[in-house]
């Protein structure tokens, strides 16, 4: 996993506290939005987070390129790639 | 001097900073001015049920003049804002003409309105041509989400002989996440009564890796769906529709046919949120999670769908968030410190999510808590059934 400090992110979403509709809503709408090649950052609070953003992202075919911890939240990064 | 006032919505948020406002201050502290394109307030989660019932679209359950719902000291302006100069705290606004109007500009079908401070309540709009396959095909597939969408699914539902039932959502975000849900009970609980079930397959399709956003209401969602017996598929994020050969499909790659089919059209902002530059790429304005000060802007605050804080798009969040504006411009007007409990809004939703047959539950959460959804019960539908009626006496006017 590359250092976040390498990464240039276009776009961040604060999502910390959504239970509804919740972080992986956010990246989902984000990604949308995003032209192909942009890198999204989602905040999310939730633990529940590490495991259904990789998992979307896998299905959805982008590319995931980590999560990095920091106080009380984590940082999602992902690169839109179609 | 009285400070100018301008609130553009009166939906269940604008209506509600409107009423709090009129209560609170004197007319020699502010002058409440709500500018609303319909002149008229509807009452959304009706629509909901629509479908299934035989209420009317102008039935006064479901929609009734704003003036009615506000105090005498709100001015209510019926009109377009066609532009938002925060530069020069103005706005632009075309008339539809009624007697406030013609008293207050004499007759202009445009006019400006200056304020001191604005509350944008603004709300969201239905786009279909955010979707591929749905623009100009309205009629081969159908929705909810509107009055007029309700009733054109109760004709298509009422000489539906059984097929596939396809129910999904168009686009993120959109307004009441749960509605989708409900409406799949609410379906079965239709297609039983109709003598139509067993010759109905019903599909819910799902952005999520579950059936509902939230881990806790899926848990309690995902067996009622097994019990009725409705095929559910998760990571299905629509991407195109396609009303000729009747399939819709995802951006995970999969497709699924259908005989009807049921989607929330894709949402974005107001238009003139859009064309002000004020909003992000769907036309949400960045908002402040806690103060809901719109970013980068002196003197303008959000609420309700129009924002775009991660909260559910629904009347609830609205609601709450009103006495939060409506607190913080009191304060402001009186050049006192707002004190923080009533000032700051924490991410409170409180709805109902119903599971048919009569049994519906509660969700209340904020941004530190999740929900904790009851068993379904008759008792929060019929909790539900109540404040379907008792909206328009408590709810716009701030009561509760």
């Amino acid at each position: 996993m590359p250092e976040l400090t390498d990464i240039t992110i276009d776009k961040e979403i604060d999502a910390r506290g959504s239970f509804c509709p919740g972080p992986l809503m956010e990246l989902i709408r984000g990604m949308k939005v995003l032209p192909v090649g942009g890198v999204l950052a989602v905040l999310s609070g939730d633990p529940g987070s590490a495991k259904d953003i990789p998992a979307w992202i896998q299905k959805a075919k982008h590319d995931y390129i980590g999560a990095f911890p920091e106080q009380g939240y984590t940082r999602f990064v992902a690169r839109k790639t179609h | 001097m009285p400070q100018h006032i301008l609130i553009v919505g009166g939906g269940v948020g604008g209506t509600i900073v409107a009423n709090l406002l009129a209560r609170s201050l004197h007319r020699n502290e502010a002058e409440i001015t709500l500018i609303d394109s319909t002149g008229k307030h509807a009452y959304m989660p009706g629509w909901l049920y629509m479908p299934f019932n035989h209420v009317d679209a102008e039935d006064d359950q479901l929609i009734r003049p704003e003036r009615d719902l506000l105090n005498n000291h709100v001015h209510l302006v019926t009109g377009e804002v066609q532009k938002i100069d925060t530069q020069n705290r103005e706005l632009h606004v075309r008339h539809s003409m009624g007697l406030d109007e013609i008293i207050g500009t004499g007759g202009a079908s445009e006019a400006m309105y200056p304020y001191d401070y604005l509350v944008l309540a603004t709300g969201a709009r239905l786009v279909a041509s955010d979707l591929p396959g749905l623009d100009g095909t309205e009629g081969k597939w159908h929705h909810f989400y509107s009055a007029e969408g309700s009733l054109q699914l109760r004709q298509a539902l009422s000489t539906f002989e059984g097929g596939r039932i396809v129910i999904t959502v168009g686009g993120i975000p959109y307004r009441c996440p749960p509605a989708p849900l409900e409406f799949t009970f609410l379906l079965d609980d239709w297609l039983r009564k109709s003598g139509l079930r067993d010759k109905t397959e019903i599909r819910y399709l799902y952005p999520l890796p579950r059936v509902f956003p939230i881990e806790s209401v899926a848990e309690v969602a995902t067996p009622l769906l097994e019990e009725r017996d409705v095929k559910y598929t998760v990571f299905f994020n629509t991407e195109a529709v396609d009303t000729e050969r009747k399939v819709i499909s995802s951006m995970e790659g999969e497709e699924f046919p259908y005989d009807l089919l049921v989607i929330v059209p894709p949402h974005r902002g107001a238009k003139v949120i859009e064309e002000s530059g004020m909003g992000d790429e769907q036309g949400w304005l960045p908002t402040d999670r806690a103060t809901l000060e719109v970013k980068g802007q002196e003197r303008v605050y959000a609420l309700g769908d129009a924002t775009d804080l991660p909260v559910s798009k629904s009347g609830s969040a609205a609601h709450f968030e009103a006495k939060v504006v409506a607190h913080r411009l009191i304060a402001e007007i009186r050049g006192e410190e707002a004190s923080n409990g009533e000032a700051t809004y924490d991410g409170e939703v409180m709805c109902f999510l119903e599971t048919g047959q009569n049994k519906a539950t509660q969700l209340v959460f904020n941004y530190e808590h999740p929900p904790h959804p009851p068993r379904p019960s008759l008792y929060y539908h019929m909790e539900k059934q109540l404040f379907n009626r008792a909206y328009w006496y408590i709810v716009p006017q701030g009561l509760v």
